[in-house]
């Protein structure tokens, strides 16, 4: 296979709360208050490839928006290497680095906390090309305009500041902005979440042309399966700070391995179905301050067994190209070789 | 049964350099005591300005130019500010579309909680705590006691809005308007949310406004449906009705557009063309420009039409299941 564009290589990102001077004077006297530290994100291997579009769901709070910073070079690793290209992130220097940063975009989950509301939508999308040389001058505002009417905002707002928008419209200036630089890989996060389905549809066909035409690569950061279902080429599921399933998106909504994975499905809610109760998973979510042992899932799964609390599973295959993290795929390896007739429950 | 609010053809616009924006234009609707109402429509339309109109947040150059918003029978328009502060927070919250429009980023959450409490009800602080506490462990924000000690910053994205979401619940307010809560919440927590407010609204005899994009979402949790469209409500009612023999082109091309409508990779289907500049709408529907089955006719207004339960504005309505 070719090389990957970017591959995350045991990347582990931790955040610690370091203790104020009160804790660190009652720890004089014994209190023995220790620092926190959330496990965002924990010894994951990802790669993505030359034109591919890797889709990551998971949990809210399970480290999705941090993985996609720390590939996208915007947040360093606390463990582990990202390779661009096959060379480290940490590695690269002038104009390399340069490079990496314009080809490596990130579409932000808030868009109010990354644009700067003292500045106007021309300056926000043109100030990058302008600096790196991609449009100058007069052509700067057909080629702000061009870019705005692929996004689908009205080239009369150029001139408007980011509070003057509405929700959808301010994503959509985030899109447009990544987009000015031409680059080669776009991490989405929750990119087309607040766009009425119309515009979400354009968006998302946009993302599909562009893959087409420049071989554009995404990392596509999105909790609603449909979009992740119809526009990726591989699905990778995170639990509390780790990749637990990765498949194509038959397979894993076909057949999901990985018990987190089957109860995502079974929560997904459709126009069709016009449910009127909801089956939230059982068990208190997880904090990633006192991450449970063994399989994260454990204390939440239906189908856990003593091994679950004590062995942290490791990713297996379970078909070609798909992979998952749990105990009962060994139970299952061994029932079929056994060739009991108990199905795996 | 007096309904909990009621909309009458309120109009909010926006005076800018350009010209008036008309973001929400004659706008009437009405949600009973413990109902949901799901409100749709294209980005854009004055979903959350008739929100922001509701609890007298629009600022200049924005102004609500006409018409009447009955909260329990009162005009809130009328109303003075000190009486409208204690209504906003207390009797109607807002859950807004960007959390942080909610919290602050230098307080902890903990302590912006205490203080939504202390606002409106005189409790001791360990009171407030054990409240705030326990309204951040309801949307399912683990180690509750721990987390109110964290700054916003701490949070992921879907955890912000779970702590705007138990700040709008402090008070167990009338009514709560909830703008694209769930966004972004992937499936588990957004459906544990969803039935949590159901049971409240439910129990607490809270009624909601829940605007989203996700037709999915609003099919699972609302009673009745209105459709948004350039500053004006074209199509309302009832859940089912709406979302399986919609009436208003608008309406079917939403539908027509989710990615489940066409085999998986195919490009999707948005509805032609772009919404008109708010600023320069043209006359008559608004959606004339975009729609299959426009006539000359669709040049003048189309009136609203009400008929079983169903509101739409269209001269050539859908009849029965729309393709
Ligand atoms: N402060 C402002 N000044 C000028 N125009 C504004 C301002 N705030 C909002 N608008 C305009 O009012 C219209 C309605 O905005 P609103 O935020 O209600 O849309 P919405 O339906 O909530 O859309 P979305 O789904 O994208 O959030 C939009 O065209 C928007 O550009
Ligand atoms: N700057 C930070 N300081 C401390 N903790 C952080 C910081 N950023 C993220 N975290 C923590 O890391 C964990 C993962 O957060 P992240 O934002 O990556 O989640 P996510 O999967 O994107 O969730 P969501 O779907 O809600 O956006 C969370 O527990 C969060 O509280
Ligand atoms: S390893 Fe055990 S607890 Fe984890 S998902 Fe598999 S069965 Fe459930
Ligand atoms: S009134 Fe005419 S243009 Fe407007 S939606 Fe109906 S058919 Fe289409
Ligand atoms: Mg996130
Ligand atoms: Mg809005």
């Amino acid at each position: 296979m070719s090389m990957p564009l970017i591959e995350a290589v045991d990347v582990s990102r931790r955040f610690s709360r370091k203790l104020d001077y009160a804790e660190k004077i009652a720890n004089l006297f014994g209190a023995g208050l220790e620092e926190k530290t959330v496990h965002a994100v924990d010894e994951v291997n990802l790669a993505v490839y030359p034109g591919e579009v890797v889709g990551l769901v998971g949990e809210s709070g399970c480290g999705k928006s941090t993985l996609g910073r720390v590939m996208a070079g915007i947040m360093p690793a606390s463990g582990g290497e990202v390779r661009w290209q096959g060379k480290p992130l940490i590695s690269l220097q002038g104009a390399e680095k340069r490079n990496m940063r314009l080809s490596a975009q990130m579409i932000f989950q808030d868009p109010m906390s990354t644009l700067n509301p003292r500045k106007r939508v021309i300056d926000l999308i043109g100030e990058a090309p302008k600096v790196h040389g991609i449009a100058k001058g007069r052509q700067m505002r057909d080629y702000v305009a061009s870019l705005a009417e692929r996004v689908g905002l009205d080239a009369s707002y150029l001139d408007r500041y980011p509070h003057q928008f509405s929700g959808g419209q301010r994503q959509r200036i985030g899109i447009a902005r990544a987009l000015a630089v031409k680059p080669k890989l776009l991490v989405c996060d929750e990119s087309v979440a607040a766009l009425d389905v119309s515009i979400q549809a354009q968006i998302l066909n946009l993302f599909m042309d562009l893959k087409r035409e420049f071989g554009l690569t995404y990392l596509f950061i999105s909790h609603d399966l449909g979009v992740v279902k119809h526009i990726c080429d591989r699905v990778v599921v995170m639990y509390l700070g780790r990749v637990v399933e990765s498949a194509t998106p038959d397979e894993l909504f076909g057949n999901p391995k990985h018990p987190y994975t089957q109860a995502l499905i079974r929560e997904l809610p459709t126009v069709a179905d016009r449910r009127r109760t909801f089956t939230p998973i059982k068990g208190e979510i997880p904090s990633p301050l006192h991450p449970p042992t063994g399989c994260h899932f454990h204390p939440r799964c239906p189908k856990a067994f003593d091994r679950c609390r004590i062995e942290r599973p490791v990713l297996k295959e379970n078909a070609a190209g798909h992979v998952s993290a749990c105990h009962r795929n060994d139970l299952a390896a061994n029932e079929t070789t056994n060739a009991t007739a108990e199905p795996a429950i | 049964m007096t309904p909990v609010l009621e909309v009458k053809n309120l109009s909010t616009h926006f005076m800018t350099r350009r010209g008036i924006l008309k973001a929400v234009d004659d706008v009437s609707f009405t949600v009973g005591e413990r109902e949901i109402v799901g409100l749709v429509g294209e980005s854009g339309s004055g979903k959350s300005i008739t929100g922001f109109s509701i609890l007298g947040l629009v600022d200049p150059p924005g102004r609500v130019v006409a018409g009447q918003i009955l909260f329990n029978g009162d005009d809130l328009l009328k109303m003075p500010p000190a009486a409208m502060r204690t209504i906003r927070g207390k009797r109607i919250a807002m859950i807004f579309q960007d959390p942080m429009m909610t919290l602050n980023p230098v307080l902890s959450v903990g302590t912006q909680m205490i203080e939504t409490v202390q606002a409106h009800d005189s409790v001791s602080r360990a009171e407030a705590r054990q409240r705030s506490r326990d309204a951040l462990g309801l949307v399912g924000i683990p180690s509750p006691e721990e987390r109110l000690d964290s700054y916003p910053h701490q949070f992921s994205g879907g955890m912000r809005q779970r702590v705007a979401i138990a700040i709008a619940l402090l008070h167990r307010p009338d009514l709560i308007i909830a703008d694209e809560p769930t966004t972004a919440l992937d499936v588990t927590i957004q459906s544990q949310i969803l039935f949590e407010i159901k049971r409240l609204a439910g129990e607490f005899g809270m009624a909601l406004i829940w605007i989203s994009h996700d037709l999915g979402v609003v099919a699972a949790l609302a009673d009745r449906i209105m459709v948004m469209y350039a500053g004006r409500v074209v199509e309302a009612g009832q859940v089912d009705g709406v979302l399986t023999e919609p009436r208003h082109p608008y309406t079917s091309g939403l539908l027509s557009a989710v990615p489940a409508a066409v085999p998986r990779g195919e490009p999707l289907r948005p509805i032609p063309g772009f919404a008109p500049s708010p600023l320069s709408r043209p006359s008559g529907c608004a959606f004339r420009d975009r729609c299959a089955r426009a006539t000359e006719i669709c040049a003048t207004e189309p009136m609203l039409e009400i008929a079983a339960g169903r509101e739409f504005r269209c001269f050539h309505p859908h009849v029965g299941r729309a393709a």
